[in-house]
């Protein structure tokens, strides 16, 4: 019988961080759009001034942050992946970019965690998106124990800081870095597994002679960490990447701007809306992102 | 020290030459300049004293009048003025905070200098600051931007009562606002007033009345003029 192992979601890492961070540091301030804002309610009551709920208002949410950056405070935004990035986009172009100040923006929901509702509730371009923008740093942790490092370093700073948490997460915690992290060395070519897409890029590739990096930062990319171990293997790099297919892959060109390589770019769909429910796991074979799809590919692309 | 109509003046002639009647019709100019000369706590000494008042030009268009008034109150050299849309200018048809000494938000896409402003509001009030105001400027055309909308029912609930929004109304929103804006402020819990937009005395009564615990909306009727697109 295997042992039961009961995880705890990234959403209530976040959500324990933030009532901690709000008691201790009177600098940061949570505003949050309706999602989520049940589990600050007592929070919310300690810290009316600083722990706001706006309602479904996810514009003013944004706009606000910016203000709230204005006065020095640690604006943290936080609400539905399409809520946070893709609706009130504008919003963090001007209040956010173009104020020349910062935010947290915390979104729960990865690319399709919830497949009942469909596309509505799905923001595969939200990196993608915010690479428009510039001086975002863009973290996906892929286990819950990520999370927490990732967030306080985020609220120590001033500057703009995209958390995408998700419910889908990879089995073994990778200590925070910057960099991308070596989990194996080979010589056929450099896979780069982005957030929780981990453990089925490590099963993907147990028979391939081949890099395996990992990133729980995407943004900066690690220009210099991939030239590192592209220039000691074979220049085959593969991005597998939780979002978008091919949004690190303009990153992968400028890294290896002088060095002959081929790139296989792997994520969520960019030819078609996918228009169906089921599973997280019918989804992932539906993008080609699951162990399987990998394998054949990263396979097929490596000869 | 007041600021005389022939400084203003000549001032908006280093940016638009020498037509008379343009300063004129800026929309925003009385307001500004009341603003400036008699009621923001501000000043080149100030400007980044956490307690001052904020004001946020959030209509963005048309600056004219905000700039010739920072000149005229030494926010920076009038010299700077005849630079004005030239490369290398900090000073562009829409303002930039980065850039222009004394102005608090860069805007020109509207709708979001009062949810910037909300922001602010909850900020000092966060740090209990209770002397600063924060004043924002939008235009009736702007007031269609949904953003706004959302930011004026938070301010409401939240009694946001340092916040002042000035609403210049020259009836340019395409669609009109049947009623007038004060009552939509109004329904969302703010104390509104509308007053003549080219009158002195009626704006600054209005710019410091005392709030009753409410935000406060000062909807300021200008009279539209041909070639007023400033």
């Amino acid at each position: 019988m295997t042992a039961q192992v009961t995880r705890t979601l990234m959403r209530t890492v976040f959500i324990d961080t933030m009532i901690d961070a709000v008691a201790t540091d009177s600098r940061v301030a949570l505003v949050t759009a309706d999602i989520s804002s049940w589990s600050f309610d007592d929070l919310r009551a300690e810290y009316p001034e600083r722990v706001i709920n706006v309602g479904i208002r996810e514009q003013a949410m944004i706009g606000i942050a910016g203000g709230l950056a204005l006065t020095g405070h640690r604006p943290v935004a936080h609400t539905y992946t399409p809520f946070l990035i893709e609706r009130p986009f504008e919003q963090i172009k001007i209040c956010l970019n173009h104020q020349d100040v910062g935010a947290v923006l915390v979104s729960i929901g990865g690319s399709y965690d919830d497949l009942p509702r469909g596309r509505t509730h799905q923001a595969p371009g939200d990196v993608a998106l915010l690479d428009t923008l510039p001086g975002w740093t863009v973290h996906v942790p892929g286990h819950e124990d990520e999370v927490e490092p990732l967030l306080r370093k985020a609220l120590a700073g001033d500057d703009r800081v995209y958390l995408r948490l998700s419910d889908k997460v990879h089995s073994e915690p990778v200590p925070l870095s910057g960099e991308f992290t070596v989990l194996r060395q080979g010589g056929a070519g450099v896979v780069v597994a982005v957030g929780p897409v981990l453990d089925d890029v490590l099963a993907a590739t147990a028979a391939l002679d081949v890099t395996v990096l990992y990133a729980s930062t995407i943004r900066p990319f690690d220009r210099a960490g991939l030239r590192r171990a592209a220039g000691a293997a074979r220049a085959n790099v593969v991005l597998v990447e939780p979002y978008l297919r091919g949004t690190s892959a303009p990153e992968v060109a400028e890294a290896l701007a002088d060095v002959p390589h081929r790139l296989l770019a792997l994520g969520t769909r960019r030819d078609q809306e996918v228009r169906a429910y089921g599973k997280a796991a019918d989804h992932d074979r539906l993008h080609g992102i699951d162990a399987e799809s990998l394998a054949g590919s990263i396979s097929e692309f490596l000869g | 020290m007041q600021t005389t109509e022939e400084t203003l003046q000549g001032f908006f002639g280093r940016m638009l030459g020498d037509n008379k009647h343009l300063w004129a019709a800026a929309s925003t100019m009385d307001t500004i300049w009341v603003l400036y000369d008699r009621v923001l706590n501000v000043s080149p000494e100030t400007i980044d004293d956490p307690d001052r008042d904020r004001f946020y030009l959030s209509k963005g268009h048309g600056p004219m009048a905000y700039y010739a008034m920072l000149a005229a109150k030494g926010f920076f050299d009038p010299a700077m003025l005849d630079t004005w849309l030239q490369l290398g200018s900090p000073l562009g048809m829409h303002p930039d905070h980065t850039l222009v000494p004394g102005v608090e938000i860069s805007s020109g896409s509207l709708g979001h200098g009062i949810p910037l402003a909300v922001g602010t509001a909850i900020g000092l009030r966060a740090e209990g600051r209770r002397k600063p105001r924060v004043v924002v400027l939008i235009g009736d055309g702007e007031f269609d931007e949904g953003s706004n909308h959302e930011a004026i029912s938070i301010a409401g609930r939240l009694g946001l009562d340092r916040l002042t929004v000035v609403a210049i109304d020259n009836s340019s929103a395409s669609l009109g606002w049947p009623g007038g804006m004060a009552k939509r402020f109004e329904m969302e819990g703010w104390q509104a007033s509308t007053v003549d937009g080219n009158d002195h005395a009626e704006l600054y009564e209005a710019l410091t009345r005392e709030s009753d615990g409410r935000p406060q909306a000062v909807v300021a009727k200008v009279r539209p003029k041909e070639g007023s697109a400033v």
